[in-house]
């Protein structure tokens, strides 16, 4: 399987890749700038909603960039993409809050150097809407003056996320939100999911691949996701609301541990087959750097992944809230969460069309705060608040 | 009062003695002393002294450096003397041993000497497990105290009710609590100041005490301007507020000192459970939940309700989403001196 053949539900995005890879490996074959060709350029973009696959699709093309196959996805250096140890690979994470000025530097630096192996070196920013404009303005300097062979490949949720001046430099593809039925499609061929719950996995996930894939397959995860919606359903006064901040707390706590658990062993694992090692052998010591560098930047996503489940939960009351609305306002069809169809039901004849609205505003607001750095609980107690007793906001 | 350290689950390897809080420190032939905390180490090996002094006051002290131990020294000291007087030997520093240390003291646990307490100090690490081993497997018949870091609010507030019992002075649980909260970041700090307030004040000690020495500390200023405006006093609170920027406080505590007390009154606004049930859901010391309940005083819902809107508010404002975080705080001492009312 090739590394396109991995990803789903973006066929255009794909064949851009796809085409601009094969002009980049024929003009390093022929000698002229990559950038000459039309369809390869030194600087990307890929915007999408989370769960849209981003940098899934940033780190095929990079395989394929890197691979002298164009990503076959199968030999060395496809695998050390995925293991994300290729040593013309330089890629930032998804671990902090915000990317800092110092680490931008240290990858314009490393961009600078022609590859050591491949056709190419490629960078990777996953996150490139978390950097302050001073460090955009760094990063900028790089895409100004890019060496020939050095690619770019930025992800963020959406173009406006970046400065105007960095969006000029850069060639932009956007990714489409995946149906619920390609989702749920997806459930039932990669991860033999049965039609039922694959339906309601994708249709509860909202089309997260990712999140759709954890509800079919881990009960932990769907119960997790239950209870937060009992909980705001259930809530009448302040007391309940301040009561149901501190669950959703710590929901969202054993959610993010658990997901940054499942991340770390499959990382583990991944860097142990490209090195050939199986678990249980005894690292050998050159490779012990590599090994240790992972277990440092596991540790420093843990503590951005409780912002990442705190997000999660918000997605999951906004649709909630959603429901309500819709069925205020008479469209009683594509609920998200029809299995709560009779608490929601309640929950719609017993306040006013604004005040869901409000509620939908409290928990967008929420959103964005947690974002930065405000104490989380305080936030969901606020948030609750305001959407229990609207007047309070 | 509940244990607060000694949690058997802690230690790994199997265990035969008996495993005791750093309150239940008393005399054995051998008294293992392990854990981080020093000052409770050190109140642990002060109880026992005293009570083997109590017992009989010819007791015979004498303290040994673990880390510059010779072969010998222990058999010396421990060796009976001619009149048969109690012995203590104190030995620091054993997890920086000598190996004579490790080799003098394995072979001393086979025939202990019945009239000497043997006391050693391990704060953590590998060095000595040997001796840790052969103690906690039983040899010697000996017993260990655990003191463990002093963590939760609670755990303070007992430990630092214990200092003002144990030096026979009475003092409010108000000014306990603004102690508490005034050396929230240092068990030590906390109990030096204990003893501090102690010897600087006569007869009982209140919050008026506690404020006069460590009214400075931020901790305790923050709670001071919350107590303030959540009794409905406006002008004070506002006052307590500059007075406490001006001695140097961050606002972020400020905003945390509101939102913690808020919180609490909060779940128990609506909830008529003991003291003692609330204290274990919530997560809070039984007496956060008696000052929350009379804290009330003046509140309704909603207003309660606005106020926790407002903190959060500042929370964000202070924290970056304005510039002018002096005005985002004295917009919530405001709201919240008010009842939530606007
Ligand atoms: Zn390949």
């Amino acid at each position: 399987m090739n590394v396109w053949q991995q990803l789903v539900g973006q066929p255009d995005a794909i064949a851009t890749f796809e085409a601009a890879a094969r002009a980049a490996h024929a003009v390093t074959a022929g000698g002229e700038s990559a950038d000459a060709s039309g369809v390869m350029t030194h600087a990307w973009l890929i915007t999408g909603p989370p769960g849209s696959g981003r940098s899934n699709l940033a780190y095929a093309f990079a395989a394929a960039l890197l691979c002298a196959n164009g990503g076959c996805g199968e030999c060395a250096d496809c695998r050390n993409v995925v293991a994300r140890t290729h040593p013309d690979l330089s890629y930032l994470a998804t671990e902090r809050v915000i990317i800092s000025i110092d680490e931008v530097r240290e990858f314009v630096v490393a961009s600078q150097y022609s590859p050591s192996s491949s056709d190419y070196r490629v960078v990777v920013i996953e996150d490139a809407d978390r950097m302050a404009e001073r460090t955009s303005n760094v990063l900028l300097k790089a895409l100004e003056e890019p060496p020939a062979r050095t690619v770019w490949i930025l992800c963020a949720p959406s173009e406006a996320d970046l400065i105007p001046t960095i969006r000029s430099r850069v060639r932009s593809v956007r990714l489409t939100v995946p149906s619920v039925e390609l989702v749920s499609q997806l459930l039932r061929d990669r991860d033999g999911v049965d039609a039922v719950t694959a339906e309601r996995s994708a249709r509860l996930a909202q089309n997260h691949i990712g999140m759709a894939r954890r509800l079919a397959t881990n009960a932990e995860a769907s119960a997790r996701r239950e209870e937060t919606v009992q909980l705001v359903l259930g809530m009448t006064g302040l007391t309940d609301a301040v009561t149901a901040a501190a669950r959703l707390h710590a929901i969202a706590t054993d959610d993010a541990k658990a997901v940054t658990d499942e991340q770390d062993a499959d990382e583990l694992e991944q860097t142990r087959l490209a090195m050939g090692i199986t678990e249980g052998d005894v690292i050998p010591p050159t490779l012990r750097s590599q090994f240790r560098t992972l277990e440092e930047q596991q540790k420093r996503r843990a503590t951005r992944s409780l912002r990442d489940g705190l997000d999660r939960i918000l997605v999951d009351l906004m649709s909630v809230y959603r429901d309500v609305l819709r069925l205020q306002l008479g469209v009683a069809e594509d609920l998200t969460n029809l299995e709560f169809e009779t608490q929601l039901r309640h929950r719609a004849g017993s306040v006013t069309a604004a005040e869901t609205l409000a509620a939908l505003d409290a928990v967008a607001h929420a959103r964005k705060r947690i974002a930065s750095n405000v104490a989380p609980l305080l936030t969901l107690e606020a948030m609750l608040i305001s959407s229990v007793l609207p007047e309070a906001a | 009062m509940a244990t607060t350290s000694g949690r058997a689950s802690k230690v790994k390897t199997s265990v035969a003695i008996p495993q005791l809080g750093w309150r239940e420190a008393r005399p054995a032939t051998v008294v293992l002393v392990t854990g981080p905390e020093e000052f409770l180490a050190e109140r642990a090996t002060t109880a026992v002294r005293q009570q083997l002094r109590d017992a009989d006051p010819a007791l015979e002290v004498s303290d040994v450096d673990a880390t510059s131990y010779a072969a010998g020294q222990l058999l010396t000291l421990a060796s009976p003397s001619l009149f048969g007087e109690p012995r203590l030997i104190r030995v620091s520093a054993v997890e920086k041993c000598t190996d004579d240390f490790i080799e003098d003291v394995v072979s001393y646990l086979e025939y202990p000497d019945a009239d000497t307490t043997l006391v050693l100090r391990h704060s953590g690490g590998v060095r000595g497990k040997k001796i840790l081993d052969t103690i906690r497997a039983g040899a010697g018949g000996g017993i260990e105290i655990i003191v463990d870091e002093l963590k939760s609010d609670n755990d303070k507030f007992e430990f630092a009710l214990a200092e003002f019992d144990a030096g026979g002075r009475r003092i409010t649980p108000g000014a306990v609590r603004g102690l508490v909260a005034a050396f929230s970041s240092s068990g030590s700090e906390l109990a030096a100041a204990c003893q501090q307030l102690m010897s600087d004040t006569s007869g009982d000690i209140d919050e008026r005490d506690v404020d006069t020495y460590y009214g400075g500390r931020s901790e305790a200023t923050a709670f001071r301007v919350a107590d303030i405006a959540i009794a409905g006093r406006p002008g004070d609170a506002l006052v307590a507020l500059r007075n406490a920027l001006e001695s140097g406080s961050d606002p972020v505590p400020v905003v945390a000192a509101f939102a913690s007390k808020l919180r609490v009154m909060a779940r128990v606004m609506g909830d008529r459970r003991s003291s003692a049930e609330l204290a274990g859901a919530i997560g809070a010391a039984p007496w956060q939940i008696d000052r929350a309940r009379r804290d009330l005083n003046g509140w309704s819902e909603g207003g309660l309700a606005t106020a926790i809107v407002a903190v959060a508010d500042a929370d964000a404002n202070v924290k970056g989403a304005t510039r002018d975080s002096i005005f985002a705080l004295e917009r919530m001492v405001s709201v919240v001196a008010n009842y939530g009312l606007r």
